[in-house]
């Protein structure tokens, strides 16, 4: 029997637990793949294809924008609690910073900062940052990737100067950015300089994957 | 066969009946445009009633609209509620800082009066003036915001949330209050001159909420609003699919429903049937690049897909013009409802 059938069924009760917000079923199902020198395992085979699945579900319409932030705040919650250690057992850990760029809208940062801890990535929160915060910011950490959560319009439109500042000053990290504007434009993130567009908080985690390392 | 012009207010109430006007009634809905036309910051646009009255009958007349919108922002009423509003040079004017910080506030919490706010006021004479002006020519359209959807603001979204799944006798004492307030403020609209109240409720989307939560939690406060205010109302969901609460919608008092542009404008109709007329669903963010041929196109397309028999406003989706649209663009929309809204529709049965 493979692995992909071994994890079927628990994944399918991990999903349905979290769209319940049932924490201690979550709990309980966490646990059964919780091993504490491994800890990323239980992260990779189980929180972060339902933390995926879920948010594909969402891009589809067939799930809320409220279940999708409460079972990515679930699964911080308990991958913190159980899994303090993971993001140090992973591997391919990137230099990541997060930010609202000049907008007032917190809730798309904080659900993507949710999955971020849920899938055992650190990263740098900058919180709400203007084009010029922003680049010294990237400077200073010499980020790989770069993820800005935009609501507004003119805010996502603000992502062509902070593109052309960042490799203005030579430090350009992978940028990627997410947001309202950017999903109801399907151009509008190449239209700006980015290099990829998250449809959902949880589209990070494949993104995530996917960036080059400047390092690399 | 060629129907008598009618003025804008009888284009739309015809459509709203579900029968064909003259043409498919177009309604841009300028916020914060006026202030391009003013040529004056968005703050000072927003300031004075004046200033809004004139920005609104400018754009009008300049595109074609059928209605008057008294709405330049919605945390008007955080105002109203102790709040603070930001302004950007560019784009709409945001909630500042929650009123309320900890979810025990509620418990004493009090609605603010319609008479004590200056916010709303200043709201209250615009359409005073709009009414003086417009003499029963264009649909003059107020602005709730919603009591299920009132609360992003009050509390922050992440806030809410949480109060929504975690404090749930909370969150119903927020409604009971919030729909004190809205009653109050959709019918001082409605007095001042307002012909319809938009029921702005982007909560209530399936977009945000699963459906079974709406409609246990939000659904009978939307019911209760929509029964107490004293003229016609319309849902707006700001760009939120609906499909799946669309029965539920139509069932109610509210005239009309703003749709997504995320969701097939022709299967929507065919749901809403002679229920419940639509208003949408050009996409307000790509609308900033189109071309006035893309835009012709864009009205084409909506026209075909919801305007046969009526039932059928063309709008944006998300109830606001961006302040990034150009100007050609908005007369190339205009342009467009005149040449393929007028009915009888005949050039549909050419088309392949």
């Amino acid at each position: 029997m493979s692995i992909s059938l071994h994890i079927e069924a628990p994944l399918a009760a991990f999903v349905e637990a979290l769209l319940a917000m049932d924490r201690l079923a979550v709990r309980e199902l966490l646990k059964t793949l919780y091993d504490p020198e491994h800890g990323i395992q239980a992260i990779e085979r189980l929180v972060v294809p339902a933390l995926e699945q879920i948010g594909v579900q969402w891009e589809q319409g067939d799930l809320s924008l409220a279940q999708v932030y409460m079972s990515g705040r679930i699964c911080e919650e308990l991958v913190e609690e159980l899994l303090p250690a993971a993001p140090n057992e992973r591997a391919d850990q990137p230099k990541v910073g997060l930010a609202i760029l000049e907008d007032h809208h917190l809730l798309g940062k904080r659900m993507v900062a949710a999955v971020l801890r849920a899938g055992g990535y650190r990263f740098y929160d900058y919180g709400q940052v203007d084009v010029l915060g922003m680049v010294a910011h990237a400077v200073e950490d010499q980020l790989d990737v770069l993820l800005i959560s935009v609501l507004m319009l003119p805010s996502a439109l603000r992502v062509r100067e902070l593109a052309r500042q960042l490799n203005h000053v030579g430090c350009r990290p992978h940028l990627i950015v997410g947001g309202a504007p950017f999903r109801l434009d399907e151009q509008l993130w190449q239209e700006v300089g980015a290099d990829a567009m998250g449809r959902s908080a949880a589209d990070v985690l494949r993104l995530l994957h996917a960036a080059p390392r400047r390092s690399s | 066969m060629s129907h008598t012009p009618l003025t804008s207010l009888q284009r739309i109430l015809t459509t709203l009946g579900h029968q064909e006007p003259d043409r498919v009634p177009l309604l841009l809905l300028f916020t914060i445009y006026g202030a391009h036309e003013l040529q004056m910051p968005i703050e000072e646009y927003c300031s004075r009633p004046e200033y809004i009255v004139a920005g609104q009958t400018r754009l009008v007349e300049t595109y074609r609209s059928d209605c008057l919108f008294n709405f330049c922002y919605a945390s008007t009423e955080v105002e109203a509620w102790g709040g603070t509003t930001i302004f950007s040079a560019d784009g709409p004017p945001n909630a500042g800082a929650p009123i309320i910080t900890k979810p025990e506030q509620i418990r004493s919490l009090v609605a603010p009066r319609v008479a004590d706010a200056p916010s709303l006021q200043r709201v209250l004479e615009v359409t005073r003036r709009l009414a003086a002006y417009n003499q029963g020519q264009r649909l003059i359209i107020g602005v709730v915001i919603a009591p299920f959807s009132l609360p992003v603001m009050q509390l922050g979204f992440e806030r809410y949330l949480n109060l929504m799944f975690e404090e749930p006798d909370l969150h119903a004492r927020l409604l009971d209050v919030n729909e004190q307030f809205c009653i109050e403020w959709a019918n001082a609209q409605v007095e001042a001159g307002a012909n319809a109240i938009c029921f702005f409720n982007p909560l209530a989307s399936t977009t945000m909420v699963p459906r079974d939560y709406y409609l246990r939690v939000g659904h009978p406060s939307t019911l209760r609003c929509l029964a107490a205010i004293k003229g016609s109302s319309a849902i707006h969901l700001a760009a939120g699919r609906c499909m799946p609460i669309l029965d539920e919608l139509a069932a109610t008092s509210a005239v009309a429903l703003g749709v997504s542009a995320e969701e097939d404008l022709a299967t929507l109709k065919r749901v809403a049937k002679e229920r419940i007329a639509l208003v949408g669903n050009l996409n307000g963010i790509t609308m900033r690049r189109w071309t006035p041929a893309e835009a012709e196109q864009q009205v084409k397309q909506a026209i075909a897909a919801a305007a046969p028999g009526g039932g059928f406003v063309l709008a944006d989706n998300h109830g606001e013009i961006p302040f990034q649209v150009p100007s050609e663009v908005l007369h190339a929309i205009a342009e467009a409802v005149q040449r393929w809204g007028t009915y009888p529709l005949e050039w549909l049965h050419d088309e392949p």
